[in-house]
């Protein structure tokens, strides 16, 4: 007849084991549920594939697209992070359909701190973001991409693939806690990708653009994962605005949307 | 009309609760309101539930039986008044509420892509259950719901009735104080019906927990729980032992017609036969 309180028992987790005891248990979820049915990752990667197969070999011969070196060896960064954007905007969209199935709720009643479920959702996209890494990267070789090999570089890479899916999905569940309906989450999703998309450096240099589109693209996180992945990706890479700005306002942008979605993501569910 | 310890009330070791004296009620609401705009969804709503014991919430859909339990689970917080479960706040201390409740939501809560186990130990981590010990707790909670043979298949593969006790072992695994259930059998035959009220039952008996559902089941109602608060239009009509509450009403008065007599209103709507 006892009703012992878990904080009690000997051997949990306290403090900051919990946090991330919490915040790792939801990723996992993630992760073994990619494993249950590894068929959306397939299909998932055949868009990137096709932008730099088709679009890629077409633009090439474009001439002064390419700042330097081949126009491929630029769009193959650009591609990585247009990939993960597109995976990761529409987050928003699970979280509203685990709403609508009664899932969240069960995170929502946990003793898990509000922080730790948006982190781990956040990181349960940067699982599904690396899978979409490791595709592209095999098809950028095979497509002679001057890919930079070195651990250090990879390990800079995961981090900014880590870190922007982390970003975009988490501002895709703040959408969702405002649009709260998987209709109306379908055309904001849409209306929103193709201008963080195409008002960046994703495909064309910044240098390229006229003074009002560069203003935006400079405001955009995307123009900064992809300046990072510029310089990382490739052999002889260079960052425009330098790795330590690029890191630094991928992580103060998700420092504020973690706090925001925090607030915002038990609405939910009331 | 106000039977209030119609059971005694023995509160055993209420583990770390807040300011809970020995004997308190493990669920104590006093005033509990909440308005959606010019709606008043719970009005006034004023009840106390003992440690281990079974109570039912009863009325039409739309009584607030739902906005009743989402405030008291911290998922909604009141527009007035106060509520504690275990000695904690629901509006001050709500991480402390979650850690000492178990809630299965009328929706399904179990996520299908995953297996019963995975469900499982998604659970036990989130609620904190000690490495060690987190497989040997998984096992028995499926063991004692009769889901042993099913642990790794995908829960969408499940029945009714099985992904109901798989909700009610995932959101009992940390021993709550109280378990909330919202509706736990509509949609499910009487086979699982009952096999769910079995398995409630012994899980009661093992940690002792208090059970705190809403149904619009009559004749459940009265078999399973030990008190129960006859709802309509946001305010408890009735409150009592479902005895007291056929005594009121006359010697051969069904629960039905209590609520008949005390609110001009049927409760059958949405409620099967």
């Amino acid at each position: 007849m006892s009703t012992l309180a878990l904080q009690q028992s000997p051997g949990s987790p306290s403090g900051a084991g919990a946090y991330l005891t919490q915040m790792l248990a939801v990723a996992a979820a993630e992760a073994v549920k990619l494993r249950n049915d590894p068929v959306e990752l397939v299909s998932r990667s055949v868009q990137p594939i096709l932008w730099l197969v088709l679009f890629g070999q077409v633009m090439a011969h474009v001439r002064g697209l390419a700042t330097g070196g081949s126009y491929i060896d630029f769009l193959a960064p650009g591609i990585l992070a247009q990939s993960v954007l597109f995976v990761a905007i529409f987050y928003g969209l699970s979280a509203i359909w685990e709403r609508d199935l009664g899932v969240l709720h069960r995170y929502m009643v946990s003793p898990a701190p509000r922080s730790a479920l948006v982190i781990g959702k956040a990181l349960a996209s940067s699982i599904r973001g690396i899978c979409q890494s490791i595709v592209i990267y095999l098809c950028a070789a095979l497509l002679g991409v001057r890919l930079s090999l070195q651990p250090a570089h990879m390990l800079g890479v995961l981090m900014l693939i880590v870190l922007a899916s982390a970003l975009f999905s988490t501002f895709s569940l703040i959408i969702a806690c405002i649009v709260k309906t998987l209709e109306r989450f379908m055309g904001v999703g849409q209306f929103l990708t193709m201008p963080i998309f195409f008002a960046s450096n994703a495909i064309y240099p910044l240098a390229m653009m006229p003074a009002w589109l560069k203003a935006i693209s400079r405001a955009n996180p995307l123009s900064y994962e992809v300046d990072g992945l510029r310089s990382l990706m490739l052999a002889g890479g260079q960052s425009q605005f330098g790795l330590g700005v690029d890191y630094s306002v991928l992580l103060a942008i998700i420092a504020a949307l973690v706090v925001a979605a925090t607030r915002m993501y038990p609405r939910l569910t009331q | 009309m106000n039977p209030m310890d119609a059971k005694p009330s023995h509160v055993a070791a209420v583990g770390a609760s807040g300011d809970a004296a020995p004997g308190s009620p493990i669920v104590d609401v006093d005033g509990l309101t909440r308005r959606f705009g010019a709606l008043v969804a719970v009005d006034h709503v004023s009840l106390q539930i003992h440690a281990g014991e079974t109570f039912a919430l009863i009325g039409p859909n739309g009584a607030g039986k739902s906005t009743l339990m989402k405030m008291l689970t911290t998922m909604l917080p009141p527009t007035a008044g106060r509520a504690t479960i275990a000695g904690f706040d629901v509006a001050r201390d709500p991480q402390a509420v979650r850690a000492h409740i178990g809630y299965v939501p009328q929706l399904l809560s179990a996520d299908g892509d995953l297996s019963g186990q995975e469900n499982m130990l998604l659970s036990a981590r989130l609620y904190l259950i000690p490495r060690g010990e987190r497989r040997k707790r998984v096992a028995e909670a499926l063991a004692m719901m009769g889901l042993t043979e099913a642990k790794d298949r995908l829960v969408r593969t499940y029945s009714g009735g099985m992904a109901r006790r798989l909700e009610i072992a995932q959101s009992t695994l940390h021993r709550p104080a109280v378990l909330f259930m919202d509706e736990p059998t509509v949609g499910l035959d009487p086979a699982g019906r009952r096999a769910v009220w079995r398995h409630v039952a012994e899980l009661r008996a093992q940690i002792g927990a208090a059970v705190v559902f809403s149904t619009h089941y009559m004749d459940e109602a009265e078999e399973v729980c030990d008190r129960l608060a006859l709802i309509h239009e946001g305010r408890i009509a009735a409150m009592g032992t479902p005895a007291e509450l056929r005594a009121a009403s006359g010697p051969d008065a069904t629960l039905d017609d209590v609520f008949n007599d005390l609110t001009g209103a049927r409760i059958g709507a949405g409620g099967e036969a």
